[in-house]
């Protein structure tokens, strides 16, 4: 059961939660774009499997919000009736979804993250967020994996795909800073003692990203600017757009069901 | 209702009655997603389950499933709830249900699911899996095709001595 928490604690939370949820919900809608379009038909199923992972993911922790928030939102009011200010996923999970390395490479320095700060989360005080993020760390295990190979396989493997590999490692190895910024949100939580200090998660992703890139034959990109901004709203064009798409059933017919 | 009037081992019997309806030869039951049954305050029948994996589309149909036959079975007003901890695995999955597994088609879990802390060989590229024997004809000379199958629990196989495609339920 949640902790009684008092009201900046349960807000955090709130906003928490939605970050866990919106990163999910929008990089797996991203993921579902491939379904019939993957380049062979085990990539289209696990392509498809890893949405679904993703979205179930999202369910459960907007779920969570939902509760945390107490003002009658479920996890498809969330999803399907924010405006996209109102997003809190990171810029990497929204771009669109490029080539096959492109998303291949998104979802492997997505997946890594997501690995240490869930394995993390696992150990939270909050019992249904521990639960959540347990199973959810076992899913991503897999998308690890999956992707991590395909890094290797694509770096390592043509000219072409390690051109391309390398081309979408270094466009988006700037977006990748945002998902170990820790804010007001996440020192407020720490200090509740809701969840852990995750300040090692980021060279843990370090060390297992360039291990993997190194593997493939890749080169890791230099650091520099790291773009911010879909944690308080601040989103590309993109989302939008993406938006658009996926709520338009929900906002035509409110509460339509099948 | 009084509390005593609940029969707790004909809610289980009735509950190991409802199948998977992805993996119909196991029950709710046997895959462990039925994680407990109690009678609440207020004298209410409570069952919890818990889902296998977070996206798994079945889970509905799975709380629809089990009212149903808790209807059926003379407790209309029975609750669900849903539990997060313990985390699902496939280490629940017992040594008669692997069998079934296997009758079905379907290779059990191949040895225990991975522990989750301190590692740092998250991607192997190899298949470092213990050995999958094909459900049809025993053969150990398989290989996995594809970690992810047409539902979220399993994985594609082919069997190389028989020249079968099957499936494996994944350890998780
Ligand atoms: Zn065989």
């Amino acid at each position: 059961m949640a902790p009684a928490l008092d009201g900046p604690v349960q807000a955090a939370l709130v906003q928490y939660l939605l970050r866990l949820g919106d990163d999910r919900l929008v990089l797996g809608h991203r993921l579902s774009e491939w379904c019939g379009h993957a380049p062979i038909l085990e990539e289209d199923i696990a392509l498809a499997n890893i949405a679904l992972d993703l979205v179930g993911q999202a369910t459960l922790f907007l779920g969570l919000a939902g509760a945390a928030e107490a003002a009658g939102r479920d996890a498809d009011a969330l999803a399907y009736l924010r405006e996209a200010i109102d997003f809190r996923n990171v810029l990497l999970a929204e771009l669109p979804k490029g080539d096959f390395a492109f998303t291949i490479v998104r979802q492997f320095l997505f997946s890594v993250a997501a690995y240490y700060r869930l394995e993390g989360l696992a150990t939270s005080s909050h019992g249904d967020l521990a639960g959540i993020a347990g199973k959810a760390l076992k899913e991503t295990r897999y998308h690890v994996r999956h992707s991590g190979e395909w890094v290797i396989r694509l770096g390592d493997g043509t000219s072409e795909s390690h051109t391309r590999t390398q081309a979408a490692l270094d466009a988006l190895w700037r977006y990748t800073g945002e998902m170990f910024l820790a804010d007001d949100v996440d020192a407020t939580l720490v200090r509740a003692g809701v969840i852990p200090d995750l300040a090692t998660a980021e060279p843990k992703w370090l060390a297992q990203v360039t291990g993997v890139i190194e593997r493939a034959t890749l080169a890791v990109p230099p650091s520099g600017y790291m773009q911010r901004g879909g944690r308080t709203g601040r989103h590309t064009e993109h989302l939008g757009i993406m938006l658009a798409e996926m709520q338009i059933l929900q906002r035509s017919y409110p509460g339509a069901k099948w | 209702m009084v509390a005593a009037a609940h029969d707790l081992a004909a809610v289980w019997a009735t509950l190991e009655g409802v199948p998977d309806p992805e993996v119909p030869v196991l029950s709710v039951v046997e895959l462990g997603i039925v994680r407990d049954v109690e009678v609440d305050a207020d004298g209410r029948l409570t069952v919890s389950i818990t889902p296998t994996y977070s996206g798994c589309p079945a889970l509905q149909v799975i709380e629809h499933d089990i009212r149903d036959a808790l209807a059926r079975g003379g407790w209309p007003d029975a609750r669900l709830r849903t539990v997060y901890s313990p985390v699902w695995t496939t280490d629940w999955i017992g040594a008669d249900a692997r069998r079934k597994l296997e009758a079905y088609g379907i290779a059990p879990p191949p040895g225990r699911a991975p522990r989750d802390s301190g590692r740092d060989d998250l991607v192997l590229l190899q298949r470092r899996v213990p050995p999958v024997a094909c459900p049809y004809c025993g053969s150990h000379a398989t290989t996995m095709r594809s970690v992810f199958g047409p539902t979220a629990c399993k994985a594609v196989m082919y069997c190389d001595q028989c020249r079968q495609p099957f499936e494996l339920f994944k350890a998780i």
